[in-house]
């Protein structure tokens, strides 16, 4: 929060993506949340992807639920579309928007309150589903914008600012989406961008549901000693397994790059990540072992972070549904309508 | 690299730009902010205390600052610094109550100053109030030395400079007019003077030796241009013929063929050897001159002066050609033909030089194979210990406010030189921070930035200009235009400083940084550390801020200063205060902070409004 908008004036040597865009020109409305909020690093990690990927800012559709977290689309890319629904129900909006329109992309944020408590159901047929969307949980353990509450995210032995322990066992959003079928699962922290920015572009280029945990600490009730969501806490426990870097469709992947630890896969629009396993007996494309291998660091009190999961072959909801290909709003009026007679016809299976 | 050493003084300093670019250090942001709160009279002391003519110098100064101006790099233009000075002086009240006053009791030292230009003046300025008894030879019967036989006085008015010069001279001086001295070896053998400082110019205006410059028909036709200004300045000069060049592209050019237009000449070219890029003059005086239709002719250097029928009737030019390469620089130069432009006066304006042929050259102060004194470049003290040097004098022509600069070291230098003490044993500059900030998101300062332009000043309209010589052709800025211009200062010296014991490395101050100043990563060594900064670093000479290592990570916070617009949101932002807004205010020693031997306490007499 900043009593001052930011100001127009821009660094004169910034750089230029392919639509002669600065990163400037995907900013939104002035953030009001608190100073040093976890979420306005990852609502500047999203202004970065959506400026490298030379996205056009009305190709991008924001959603969001209730929370300090799902506040933070008006804070990027102020040209995109945008819908705040109601708490925890973003998933349907999205799940109507998607259906509509294959050709835009989808970005929902969300709060671990936003998804994991009140929209936990939404969430979960939303992977099942797996709508073509990237969906961000901005992840602080508390209920921030009711001033700190637990949320289901929170860790057994936490402490709350005031020192009362969480006792109740976390759902955790990355292991929730490897057994629900999630397609691209990955967790991050909003204080490393170098790691979270390839992540959301590759999030966005994946064909169904992606998922990003990504740890964001609450200044104002979670970052104190004893949280296990605070700044220190969650660098002192920070695990990269994968890290994926986008690679842009000028450059190649060289013989070196394509063995090893490092993995190229493709993603369903011709472009590629590579994948860098920092462990390397791990398979981000096994979910069994996804699983285990996240159980058993979440014994260590580890928080495994990076690319996880993907599956890049599972059908996504427009295969599944058999969604319209021209979206809803370019299709002939005639198409649309039934006409008159076209209308008797149904009524009448009803009579 | 190492942690930025932000004790050291000129760390902050160098982030204020225009102050660090001012050879006097005027404390810019200090008087803008002044002005823009209504209060011109302690604007007008905060310059005054460092620069000693505000009025002068805010119409006619060379303005380094506007250059060195961080607006100008985030935006076209700079803040029109130098007006918004005059501005100060222009509504200022009554400033006599708040000027030092020389005590009735001298300290029993008496220094003669020769030539009462600023360098002189401003040594009696520093020097008065310690009790020093200072005696100015001037050869004129009116002081002000080149300010006022060089200056037309369409830009600067004669009651603005005899204002100003009167604060010191008012002081007590002893101002002997029409005193020129014709010995040095005399004026030391009067035994009158413990120290004698010289401020007396450089007099002597360069001429053009080509053929027909000694031809006894053209002489009373061409003129040495500072000469010539000194002339029409006296009023021995009141006109001049139709059709005049002026040989020579520096400002007193601009001076010379501004005042022919008020002489009687229409059609005045100013002759230049080189392309535009090459010209000695200022930006703006260029401006003003073609503005009155003068006509400025490229890449043609004078050849010879053509004299029919025992008359000058013009000059002839080999026309030039230039090879440039990439970075502007002459690499060939060929004649590509000559030019014939006809005239009935020449001005040369081609420089000046110091001399001194009142100088015996058996009195220990010692010249160099051009003439020139040998002159200590902090201490001022030729030579010969009892004898100091400044201004133009000193290391050639150069402008007011190095010779106001120079006026104060030499000040410093005399007094400790009388007071039998090392002259280069000298205070250091200090400098003190204090925070701005008045609550969580509040700051004693505007910190938004206002996207205005820069205002433009208001002319006498071209028509009634010319009716005198002694019409100021600029308004001054109007009220309005003022408080508009005050708000484009970024207060650069609401410094940003942080704390990386703090700091908790959450992102906030660089994602919300408008400029991307800031970066957070493994330290390097400069050259590489450069290459790594969110935005592209676009001047290697303004140093970087480096912290020290944070505690999370041991990365390091790295400021590149060169474009912050001090909007303050990377502390507004700051959830733990590790950024703060804190304004610098840098303190130049003067002679009466050196009043007491071997003491860093700051003299009585030395006012801040
Ligand atoms: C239907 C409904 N129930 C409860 C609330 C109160 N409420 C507002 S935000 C919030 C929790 C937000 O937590 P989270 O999604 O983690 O967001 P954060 O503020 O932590 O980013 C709750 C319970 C509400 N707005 N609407
Ligand atoms: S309450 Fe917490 S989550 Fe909400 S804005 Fe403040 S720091 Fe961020
Ligand atoms: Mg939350």
């Amino acid at each position: 929060m900043s009593f001052i908008a930011k100001p127009k004036i821009a660094h004169p040597g910034l750089p230029k993506n392919e639509l002669g865009l600065t990163r400037r020109d995907y900013e939104g409305g002035m953030s009001t949340l608190c100073a040093g909020c976890g979420h306005d690093s990852i609502t500047a990690a999203i202004i970065e992807a959506c400026w490298q990927m030379s996205m056009r800012p009305e190709q991008l559709v924001k959603l969001s639920g209730i929370g300090c977290s799902s506040k933070t689309t008006a804070y990027f890319v102020g040209g995109g579309h945008g819908f705040n629904s109601v708490h925890g129900r973003m998933p349907s909006i999205a799940t109507g928007a998607i259906a509509a329109n294959k050709d835009l992309h989808y970005i929902g944020v969300s709060g671990d309150g936003d998804t994991l408590s009140i929209g936990f159901g939404q969430f979960a047929h939303a992977m099942r589903r797996n709508l073509n969307m990237l969906y961000i949980v901005e992840n602080n353990g508390v209920y921030g914008l009711t001033k700190g509450q637990f949320s289901a995210s929170a860790d057994i032995g936490s402490k709350a600012k005031k020192g009362e322990e969480n006792l109740q066992p976390p759902i955790d959003p990355v292991l929730a989406a490897l057994t629900l079928g999630g397609t691209f699962v990955a967790r991050s922290f909003s204080g490393d961008k170098e790691q979270l920015v390839p992540l959301i572009i590759a999030g966005l280029k994946h064909r169904g549901f992606a998922l990003i945990d990504v740890l964001s600490p609450c200044v104002t009730f979670n970052d104190h000693e004893g949280s296990t969501k605070s700044y220190e806490f969650v660098r002192d426990h920070y695990d990269e397994v994968v890290h994926a870097d986008f690679v842009p469709p000028a450059r190649e992947i060289t013989a070196q790059y394509a063995q090893g630890d490092t993995m190229p896969v493709t993603m369903h629009d011709g472009s590629r990540i590579l994948l860098r396993k920092l462990d390397p007996s791990y398979d981000p494309t096994h979910r069994g072992q996804a699983f285990n291998y996240l159980r058993d660091k979440l014994a260590q009190n580890e928080y495994v972070t990076g690319l996880i999961y993907i599956d890049e072959k599972s059908p996504d909801f427009h295969e599944v549904s058999g969604t319209t290909a021209l979206p809803v709003n370019q299709l002939p009026f005639a198409k649309l309508t039934p006409g008159s007679k076209g209308l008797e016809k149904i009524l009448s299976r009803y009579r | 690299m190492q942690p930025t050493d932000t004790a050291n003084p000129d760390y902050y300093h160098r982030v204020v730009d225009c102050q660090w670019a001012c050879p006097a250090h005027t404390d810019v942001p200090e008087y803008i902010r002044l002005i823009a709160q209504g209060q011109f009279t302690a604007a007008y002391l905060v310059n005054r205390e460092s620069n000693v003519f505000p009025g002068i110098l805010g119409r006619v100064c060379d303005r380094p600052c506007e250059p060195a101006c961080r607006r100008g790099r985030v935006e076209a233009e700079p803040v029109a610094i130098c007006r918004l000075k005059r501005v100060a002086a222009d509504h200022r009240d009554d400033v006599r109550p708040y000027l030092p006053k020389a005590p009735a009791q001298k300290n029993g030292k008496r220094v003669a100053c020769i030539g009462a230009g600023p360098a002189s003046l401003t040594v009696a300025n520093d020097l008065m109030p310690l009790g020093y008894e200072v005696t100015i030879f001037e050869k004129w019967h009116t002081p002000g030395g080149l300010m006022r036989t060089n200056i037309p006085s369409f830009r600067l008015p004669e009651q603005v400079l005899a204002e100003e010069i009167g604060y010191i001279v008012d002081l007590g001086v002893d101002l002997r007019l029409g005193s020129p001295v014709s010995s040095m070896k005399q004026l030391l053998a009067t035994g009158e003077f413990d120290a004698v400082f010289v401020g007396s110019g450089a007099p002597k205006g360069k001429d053009l030796n080509l053929p027909g410059r000694k031809d006894p028909g053209a002489a009373a036709h061409i003129h040495i241009g500072i000469d010539w200004l000194e002339s029409v300045a006296f009023g021995h000069v009141k006109n001049i013929g139709r059709r005049v060049l002026i040989i020579g592209v520096g400002n007193t050019a601009m001076d010379c063929c501004r005042s022919s237009l008020r002489l009687g000449a229409d059609d005045v070219k100013v002759m230049a050897r080189k392309p535009r890029g090459f010209f000695k003059a200022s930006e703006w005086e260029l401006e003003d001159a073609e503005a009155e239709n003068v006509e400025i002719v490229v890449n043609h250097a004078p050849k010879s002066f053509v004299i029919e029928a025992g008359r000058l009737t013009g000059m002839l030019f080999d026309v030039m050609e230039y090879d440039l390469d990439a970075n502007g620089r002459i690499t060939a130069e060929r004649v590509a033909g000559e030019k014939f432009f006809a005239c009935d006066d020449v001005i040369l304006a081609i420089g000046q030089e110091n001399a001194f042929p009142w100088i015996e050259n058996d009195l220990g102060i010692e010249f160099d194979q051009w003439h020139v004194p040998k002159v200590d470049q902090t201490t001022f003290q030729s030579t010969r210990p009892d004898v100091f040097f400044g201004g133009d004098a000193a290391f050639g022509p150069k402008n007011i406010i190095w010779a106001v600069a120079h006026g104060h070291q030499a000040a410093i230098s005399v007094h400790k030189y009388c007071q039998d003490q090392d002259v280069t044993q000298r205070l250091p500059p200090t400098l003190n921070l204090s925070s701005r900030k008045m609550g969580l998101h509040e700051w004693a300062y505007k910190n938004d930035y206002n996207p205005l332009e820069r205002r433009l000043m208001p002319h006498v309209d071209l028509k009634e200009r010319f009716k005198k010589i002694n019409i100021e052709v600029e308004l001054g800025f109007t009220a309005e235009q003022a408080a508009a211009e005050v708000q484009r200062c970024l207060n650069c010296d609401v410094q940003t400083v942080f704390d990386a014991r703090l700091c908790i490395e959450c992102d906030a101050c660089i994602d919300i940084c408008p400029v991307d100043c800031l970066t957070m990563t493994p330290n390097g060594a400069e050259a590489e550390l450069r290459q790594r900064l969110k935005a592209p670093s676009l001047r290697a000479t303004q140093p970087l801020f480096v912290s020290a290592p944070l505690q999370h990570t041991a990365r390091v916070m790295v400021k590149d200063e060169d474009v912050c617009v001090h909007c303050g949101l990377c502390a507004e932002r700051c959830p733990t205060a590790a950024w703060d807004m804190q304004k610098s205010k840098i303190r130049i020693p003067y002679a009466s902070d050196e009043t007491t031997p071997c003491s860093t306490q700051p003299a009585q007499t030395r006012r801040t409004a």
